[in-house]
């Protein structure tokens, strides 16, 4: 089943860097790149691959040119944008996914695709009934476990967990199923088992 | 993995290790609770290729990491306790399995039989339903007879009546443990299904007219269930008729029928030398073996009693200590210098009609009434009976009925010291052949010969908590250290652990309601399972 007409999904970036594992997007607003732990999808010919997304930042677009504080005479932060406005064209936000799955011909794969998403590909936010479908099956749940990320991974594991929840009518039920999960994969990590289950309230 | 649908609300867990002699290791399934799970509950295996049934030995806690011991999570939230519950830690059980069911078509003609391999890897273990119950222990029908349930169901553990005469059996447990509400079962049984004829030598007078149960409340005895086919026989004539039984006999014995050999068991009791009893026979040599007693007994003139201890070569003191010891024996008053009619012959009559029949003491509770009693009248019957045997093999008559001696306090008879000599060694070792067996009932099964109990085709124990007692009715078994836990965790009350020749595998079971008027009822005509609706092994497989 696929979900939703692309066209009515609502896009919220474009891949700008991709492997199989991950896939980095530039959001097309400034400063609102969707939230930790929620599901994506960008589409490569007849795949959809799903990320979940680990990371945001906001840099300025130029590597060379750092940002300088403006706001010394302004009221509020906001008033610095308006009193600036080239500074909107000036900075992005990009944020980073790691592939938990893919789409193809209507089949839910919880695995890596065949070939990484391309670049310049849109990226949507799934909706919660296509988070739902998705995370039926925790099966992705090892490529979140055993990556290797610039931040905590098990708080994106966390945060994976609670966005996930909301999309399902029983979310305690759902939380102790993922729960059980992770138990049985981090088996001799008991205290970071133990972290990861206290955020998940 | 957990996303994986259980389905099944019986089902328990999964097999992950064991072998045939210590039987298998079950993970139990997150959300199975380890409190639920109790030694001596019956379950089932569904293997590859075939259906394995066996009973929980052992239950235990365990952990993948050995950590959590040490730092244990926080189990106050009760998420993170259910996130954990059987993934981090989780409850183990071992499961012996006893017996197999293959699913091609002559195994499940075959029924059940013993185990000989173990199930798969991750084999689903399940508990038994009321139809694996059924399957294995089959139905209350004109040979099965229903003694009790399995722990926590409400199916029927029936005990085939006609395998359980065939070989001598026991009945042990702890005092109060419920070994005579079991045995007044085992009798109903073996009389509703006619299986045999029982002669019980009722030391405590409970089995044939009334009992008392731990309350104080009357219970029927077998007589008063079974009228007809049912005789109470009493050496104590004033205590029956105290009790308001109506005796069928009254028991006397002539010392004209006491013969040395009587005596020799009772060494210990009477407190006899070896001397004593080596006189015994000097004795019986010089009067002759029907009037030795009485001419003892009578000897008063000192003179001749010189001459007799001189013309034996009896030394005195031993002559003093066999008289002290035979002066004993005339405080029975059943025991008469001539007895009016013969008892031997009466009870013989009356189980050749195939009428049951019940010894009282009444008063006589004494080891040494009960013992020189039981293995008299059981020395005389066993001699008929075996002449009776032997006629049927040479002439090709019919055999007499299967007989059924039931004694009481059976360590007294069947010690290592006595078993060699009295009649009840010789009937528990070989009488099978001549179509009689024992049922004894002990609770000290440690002080019964181990050759004795050996050769119990089957044995029902209730509560036994003495290490060597366990060990002893253990003898042979297999899986006797599994069956040790479930044997010393059984409850003090109605509760029993049955195993041998009689039932298919060992079973612990809740023992059968008897005192209401519904069970009097049920004993008396039982309802019998229609045939027809009878439960098809198919079934197991469809």
């Amino acid at each position: 089943m696929t979900w939703g007409n692309v066209e009515t999904l609502v896009k919220i970036g474009e891949v700008i860097e991709a492997s199989g594992s991950q896939f980095v997007a530039q959001c097309y607003k400034l400063h609102q790149p969707p939230p930790l732990g929620s599901l994506v999808k960008t589409k490569e010919g007849s795949i959809e691959i799903y990320g979940v997304v680990f990371n945001a930042e906001t840099h300025s677009l130029e590597p060379g040119r750092r940002p300088i504080a403006r706001g010394s005479e302004e009221p509020g932060g906001e008033d610095v944008f308006q009193a600036n406005p080239q500074l909107a064209k000036l900075l992005t936000t990009d944020f980073g996914a790691l592939v938990v799955g893919y789409r193809e011909g209507g089949e839910l794969c919880h695995y890596l695709p065949p070939r990484p998403a391309c670049i310049h590909s849109f990226v949507y936010l799934c909706p919660l009934e296509e988070v739902e479908d998705f995370s039926h099956s925790l099966d992705f749940l090892p490529l979140l476990v055993e990556t290797n990320l610039p931040m905590p991974v098990d708080e994106v594991i966390a945060a994976c967990f609670r966005y996930f929840s909301q999309a399902h009518a029983d979310r305690r039920t759902f939380l102790v199923k993922a729960g059980k999960e992770l138990a049985l994969l981090l088996g001799g990590e008991l205290k970071r088992l133990n972290s990861i289950l206290r955020k998940l309230k | 993995m957990i996303s994986q649908n259980f389905g099944d609300e019986n089902r328990l867990g999964i097999v992950v290790s064991g072998s045939l002699t210590k039987g298998v290791e079950v993970k139990l399934d997150p959300g199975i609770s380890v409190e639920d799970m109790v030694v001596g509950r019956y379950v089932t295996i569904e293997g590859e290729k075939r259906h394995f049934f066996g009973t929980i030995t052992e239950v235990s806690l365990e952990a993948i990491d050995p950590k959590i011991a040490v730092a244990p999570p926080d189990i106050s939230d009760p998420f993170i306790a259910e996130v954990i519950a059987g993934t981090t830690v989780y409850g183990k059980l071992r499961v012996l399995p006893h017996l197999t069911l293959g699913s091609d078509a002559t195994s499940i003609l075959e029924g059940p039989q013993p185990v000989k391999t173990v199930p798969a890897h991750f084999s689903v273990v399940k508990l038994a339903s009321p139809r694996d119950v059924e399957l294995v222990f089959g139905s209350e029908d004109e040979r099965q007879f229903y003694i009790g349930t399995p722990l926590d169901m409400e199916t029927k553990v029936c005990l085939d009546v006609k395998k359980f005469v065939e070989r001598s059996n026991g009945v042990f447990g702890k005092s109060g443990t419920g070994k005579t509400f079991l045995t007044r079962l085992l009798l109903i049984g073996i009389l509703q299904k006619q299986a045999a004829v029982s002669l019980v030598f009722d030391m405590h007078s409970e089995y044939g007219w009334e009992g008392q149960d731990e309350r104080g409340h009357k219970v029927k005895g077998l007589k008063q269930l079974f009228q007809s086919r049912v005789a109470i026989f009493s050496l104590d004539e004033e205590s029956s008729r105290r009790r308001r039984v109506n005796t069928d006999f009254i028991v006397k014995i002539g010392y004209d029928e006491i013969e040395p050999e009587d005596i020799e068991l009772l060494r210990q009791t009477l407190n006899l030398t070896e001397a004593s009893v080596q006189a015994i026979y000097q004795l019986a040599r010089e009067f002759g073996e029907r009037r030795w007693l009485e001419r003892l007994l009578d000897l008063k003139d000192e003179e001749e009693t010189k001459q007799l201890v001189s013309k034996l070569n009896i030394h005195e003191s031993t002559y003093r200590n066999l008289r002290r010891g035979m002066e004993n024996l005339r405080r029975f008053p059943f025991l008469v210098p001539q007895a009016p009619d013969n008892s031997v012959r009466r009870i013989l009559e009356y189980l050749d009609r195939g009428i049951n029949v019940i010894l009282e003491f009444g008063r006589y509770e004494d080891y040494a009434a009960y013992i020189l009693v039981a293995n008299l009248l059981t020395r005389r019957i066993h001699t008929r009976y075996r002449e009776k045997m032997e006629r049927a093999m040479g002439e090709d008559l019919a055999r007499p009925r299967p007989l059924v001696i039931t004694i009481e306090e059976a360590h007294r008879f069947l010690n290592p010291e006595l078993s060699a000599q009295t009649i009840f060694g010789l009937i528990a070792r070989e009488m099978r052949k001549y179509n009689v067996t024992l049922l004894v009932i002990d609770q000290r099964p440690s002080a019964i010969d181990e050759e004795v109990i050996s050769q119990l085709g089957t044995k029902i124990t209730c509560l036994l908590d003495n290490e060597r007692d366990i060990d002893n009715v253990l003898t042979g078994v297999p899986g006797k250290s599994e069956l040790k836990v479930v044997l010393s965790k059984l409850e003090t009350k109605q509760q029993a652990l049955i195993f041998g020749h009689a039932v298919p595998m060992p079973v612990v079971i809740k023992t059968r309601e008897y005192g209401s008027a519904e069970s009097y009822r049920e004993f008396v005509s039982p309802r019998l399972a229609d045939r027809g609706q009878r439960l098809e092994t198919d079934d197991l497989w469809g």
